[in-house]
């Protein structure tokens, strides 16, 4: 994205051109634009290390051809995950992506206000 | 029939403004969730297009604004008042709330087509093929941003490059600052100041500046990670925001330390705990952002970790050191 980039070489995505049928519902999907039309009118990767692993594409490939491991990129997650011997998830902290509220249960954990990004630029 | 489908109005009142501006304070947090369920929007009939969005106040408030002067039929899912990416993510904004939501709120009765415009962020949790297998619902993935529905409706449901694509604008990184900063001084973490001017007084026997050393260091280096890392994201050195946060860190730290005149040790000192804590504020503003994978993130973290904690040791010697060079 515009003039922010992360930690490159570390993204799980792959693709698998093979199983590839050239629906582009990943192109459609991709926040950041990772992925880009061949000439052959199949799907490449284009730009790597900008994917975030947010599972997306993934998701809604319907002939398998992507895999990755989809996940949240929070340090809160991640070490809440280290604490408690369980997959990254947000849940008891306060403040950053994911803190309590009430009302949740032990399965539904839920983000604050701040939320991943996604409320500044107000999605639909 | 239509009776029976509440009508929501495009103009937030300035009870919503006053709600939003809460929330952004992670205020009202808990208040946050409205009923999930059909809304009409404008006059809508059997062909009007329907948009699915997640039960979070800000976000259902935010889209029926930005669906202002369309006739919609607005299909609210259950997140448990989380926005949609965040529920995407979690899987609560997904294909099995998308299809059931659709079958409960009796979506048949009120359109005769069968498309669904599902935000793009929500496509993390809703599998528009799984979708259609499931239900036989055609899900559309519109633009990321609600304000951008209007040009993507006018354009025969396309989105364009630019309105698939996530943005981290200034405006939008310090929208995010103040939940950044309320969540860094909440709960246990407002005592670490206190213990700081506490130990600052002892060790700088009783003196106000180098009382005052230590825990201003500390909260130079919090409003550095939680403010000057987001404001300034695109301009600080390096990818790592574990870095990013160390820099912007160090520079608060040392000026405190400067500004109170503090001897060479325990300026080392500040700077080092403003930088420590700095890069782990800082480092924890990831969750917030559109744009750090978890694989980046926990290499990151790996790293940073033990130096961050050597760092604050350090600090905490050198002013002990300095104590006793006094």
């Amino acid at each position: 994205m515009r003039g922010l980039r992360y930690i490159s070489g570390v993204t799980s995505l792959k693709l698998d051109a093979e199983k590839c049928t050239g629906c582009r519902v990943c192109l459609s999907v991709c926040p950041h634009a990772v992925f880009a039309e061949t000439d052959d009118r199949r799907v490449r990767v284009a730009d790597l290390d900008a994917c975030m692993e947010c599972g997306a594409c993934a998701k809604n490939c319907a002939f398998g051809a992507i895999s990755l491991k989809p996940g949240v990129g929070c340090a809160e997650a991640i070490i809440n995950g280290w604490l408690h011997h369980t997959e990254p998830s947000c849940g008891d902290g306060a403040g950053g992506c994911c803190g309590s509220s009430t009302g949740s249960s032990p399965s539904t954990l839920q983000p604050t206000t701040g939320g991943c990004g996604s409320d500044s630029a107000a999605p639909s | 029939m239509n009776d029976t489908v509440p009508q929501v109005s495009y103009a937030l009142t300035w009870r919503d403004t006053f709600a939003r501006w809460a929330l952004r304070w992670d205020v009202g947090r808990n208040r946050a969730a409205v009923e999930p369920g059909l809304y009409r929007v404008g006059e809508p009939g059997s062909d009007s297009p329907v948009f699915a969005t997640a039960n979070y106040r800000m976000t259902f408030d935010l889209v029926r604004r930005d669906l202002g002067g369309l006739d919609a039929w607005l299909l609210v899912l259950d997140t448990n008042g989380i926005n949609v990416w965040c529920a995407a993510g979690k899987g609560t904004f997904g294909t099995r709330e998308l299809v059931n939501r659709a079958i409960q709120s009796n979506l048949s009765a009120h359109v005769s087509h069968k498309t669904i415009i599902v935000p793009q962020l929500g496509a993390t949790g809703v599998s528009a093929h799984e979708a259609r297998q499931a239900g036989g619902f055609k899900v559309i993935f519109g633009p990321v941003r609600s304000a951008d529905i209007g040009e993507f409706v006018a354009a025969g449901m396309k989105t364009t490059p630019e309105m698939r694509a996530v943005t981290f604008t200034f405006v939008e990184r310090l929208a995010l600052t103040p939940v950044e900063l309320v969540g860094a001084f909440r709960g246990w973490k407002a005592i670490v100041p206190l213990a700081l001017l506490g130990a600052g007084w002892f060790l700088g026997r009783g003196e106000l500046s180098a009382a005052m050393q230590p825990a201003l260091a500390y909260v130079a280096g919090t409003v550095a990670g939680g403010l000057a890392v987001p404001a300034f994201l695109p301009w600080l050195p390096g990818g790592a925001f574990s870095l990013k946060g160390a820099f912007a860190g160090a520079l608060a730290g040392a000026a405190v330390s400067l500004a109170l005149g503090a001897p060479p040790l325990a300026f080392a000192a500040g700077t080092l705990l403003a930088a420590a804590i700095a890069s782990f504020v800082g480092l924890n503003f990831t969750g917030a952002t559109p744009y750090t994978s978890p694989s980046g993130v926990e290499k990151e973290l790996r790293r940073a970790l033990p130096l961050q904690a050597a760092a604050v040791l350090l600090a905490g010697v050198s002013w002990v050191v300095q104590f006793f060079i006094n």
